[in-house]
């Protein structure tokens, strides 16, 4: 496998004074599930249609297996995109939208008639070949603008937030699904959506994007465990941030004074600076613990329960607490929100819970 | 609220009686038995209508405005089409100058219009004709063809054509296999709008048409003579049926698909 298939070197891209994308430069590999995250504007979708063609980088080059496609438009690009709205042509039928893009390819008529027959059958619209996307469901939609992409045997998929429109239930169906089918086809897709869920769910790398910048680029679970930044810390996921001094290090630990906590040794991952005035702990809410009744964890504060919210498998409580100004998000699979009629409860911190990082 | 929409059903009954009811004369007495448009009718007859036929002249001047309509129609689509593809695709400087300028033609009195073009076409040492007038009515018919269709291509999802794009097809492929599929039920409203616009012109064609004359010049010349009168009112009556169909199939045809998913509309006709 080639680790550095697509190659992005210090690509910017600015659009009169708005730096959509600001030198970015990273490598896909082939056969990989790559996502590009974040909020709206962050720069994604402008990285996607740069790799498609749509749009020419203000600076920088593309490199895809090799060869530099920087100046080549999107129909001489080995590349295939999904769309956000899917763009189904609506003046012919789902047959006829497969066989769009393979005129050109110099293939015999019977091998089109495979290629499409094939691609329907992956992405399970057999039977649909007559019907014209007006008559089709979101989802199915969705396999069309799929189909349509795959059947030219593209080096890359570039899909753009292509379940987006898609209601929740669908939306997991079809994420599992297009997984599955890239692991099973191969080819290197590129993912842009701004659900974090989402993308850490499918992915096997993820690239966290604000501001045109890559803020931090790993698997999943790295940048669930080890977020880099506190943007990323609080894209991904959920967390509670407490306000922090750092004090002298101690090997990989470093001694950190918490505010209004008390002064804690703390694992260093992002190798922070000892007297660092400006550090944030990030806790996430179900690392944490509420119960009735004290417990013997590292941190144990005694609160009392602002608000709840009920989600079924587990259940959120606002919690204040004397010692800390802010009010602490806490989850829990044990306790719902009829479990403490009074509001009286203890919250508890593991200290390899907690994870340091620069406030910048 | 019971009162309120009889006032309201009285108004628009009295507004269509208003804009009808003059044209509705016109069939009315080109059936009358008689020279002169007055009451009460004295008798129902068709010679009138069998007389305009028999008038060489008048498929003389039949022919050329149905030339210089096709033409004018024609190149003022293709023209407006592009404009309007430009208007609502890009945002460009100079956007509202230049929209203002296809669209001047459609506000300037006519007859300035002709006259200025009277003036450079003989300053210029050519003869007056068909082709002076086709091209006056070009320029006048390119504001109502781009009206039609910038409505048409506004609201386009301009994704399919970047689809087109990247599954393979180069700007023109996707011109032909995407857009204009897709744009044919504006074009084709445009193309009948303008032909009628350019049928029905009188002042430009008054100025400019020299001794080729169109229809409206036909029967603006017969009216002349008190005794021709009935065969005018004749022909008058086959126009106003003539252009009320051809209106009434360029609005069908711009609104097709227009509802709530303008973009999903293709031509399914082979449906």
């Amino acid at each position: 496998m080639n680790d550095s298939f697509i190659q992005i070197n210090g690509i910017s891209k600015h659009f009169g004074n708005v730096k959509a994308v600001d030198d970015v430069s990273f490598q896909i590999k082939e056969g990989e599930f790559f996502s590009l995250l974040g909020p709206s504007g962050c720069g994604k979708t402008t990285l996607l249609r740069l790799l498609a063609g749509f749009e020419y980088p203000t600076s920088g080059n593309l490199l895809l297996d090799g060869s530099d496609i920087t100046a080549l438009p999107p129909d001489k690009r080995p590349t295939n995109m999904v769309f956000q709205n899917y763009a189904i042509f609506p003046h012919i039928n789902v047959e006829k939208n497969v066989q769009f893009g393979l005129r050109k390819l110099g293939l015999t008529n019977d091998e089109i008639a495979k290629r499409v027959k094939d691609v329907l059958s992956l992405v399970k619209l057999e039977g649909y070949e007559e019907r014209y996307s007006s008559q089709l469901s979101g989802g199915q939609r969705q396999r069309v603008a799929l189909a349509r992409a795959l059947v030219r045997q593209p080096k890359v998929l570039l899909l753009d937030e292509p379940l987006g429109a898609l209601d929740k239930k669908l939306r997991d169906e079809m994420q599992l699904e297009l997984r599955t089918l890239q692991k099973e086809i191969g080819i290197t897709f590129v993912f842009v959506t701004h659900d974090q869920q989402e993308a850490i769910s499918m992915s096997d790398r993820v690239a966290v994007m604000s501001e045109g910048k890559i803020q931090q680029m790993s698997s999943p679970n790295e940048l669930y465990k080890n977020p880099q930044n506190i943007f990323v810390s609080d894209f991904i996921g959920e967390t509670n941030f407490l306000k922090a001094k750092t004090d002298s290090k101690d090997g990989e630990y470093i001694n950190v004074n918490i505010e209004d906590l008390g002064s804690f040794k703390i694992k260093n991952n992002l190798n922070i600076s000892e007297n660092a005035s400006d550090v944030i702990c990030s806790v996430r809410p179900e690392t944490m613990m509420i119960d009735k009744e004290k417990s013997d964890w590292d941190i144990c504060l005694e609160g009392k329960i602002k608000q709840t919210s009920y989600l079924g498998e587990m259940t959120k409580f606002y919690v204040e607490t004397k010692e800390i100004e802010k009010i602490i998000t806490v989850s829990s699979q044990y306790f719902d929100n009829q479990s403490f009629q009074n509001g009286k409860c203890f919250i508890s911190i593991n200290l390899n819970d907690i994870s340091l990082l620069n406030k910048k | 609220m019971e009162q309120k929409n009889n006032t309201l059903l009285i108004y628009t009954l009295l507004y269509f009686a208003f804009l009808y009811i003059p044209v509705l004369f016109l069939p009315i007495f080109s059936f009358n038995d008689a020279n002169y448009m007055s009451f009460p009718l004295s008798g129902f007859t068709t010679e009138h209508y069998e007389e305009m036929w028999a008038k060489t002249n008048l498929h003389k001047a039949l022919w050329a405005s149905i030339k210089v309509g096709v033409v004018a129609s024609v190149v003022s689509t293709t023209i407006a089409l592009f404009a309007a593809k430009a208007f609502a695709r890009y945002k460009f400087r100079g956007q509202n100058i230049s929209y203002g300028a296809i669209m001047i033609p459609f506000l300037i009195p006519e007859i300035i219009l002709a006259v200025a073009i009277l003036v450079i076409w003989l300053s210029l040492g050519f003869k007056l004709g068909l082709v002076p007038v086709t091209l006056g009515h070009i320029l006048f018919c390119t504001p109502f063809a781009m009206l039609i269709l910038i409505a048409r291509i506004e609201g386009f999802d301009f994704s399919l054509e970047e689809a087109s794009r990247d599954l393979g097809e180069n700007a023109w492929g996707t011109f032909y296999r995407v857009s204009l599929p897709l744009y044919l039920p504006g074009i084709i409203a445009s193309l009948l709008l303008s032909f009628i616009i350019s049928f029905d012109e009188f002042v430009l064609a008054f100025f400019l048409t020299g001794s080729d004359a169109t229809l409206p010049m036909y029967m603006w010349a017969q009216m002349r003579f008190i005794q021709k009168l009935p065969h005018v009112l004749a022909l008058g009556a086959v126009i106003i049926v003539f252009t009320t169909f051809i209106v009434l199939l360029a609005f069908w045809l711009r609104n097709l698909g227009q509802g709530k998913e303008k973009a999903e509309f293709g031509i399914k006709i082979h449906e």
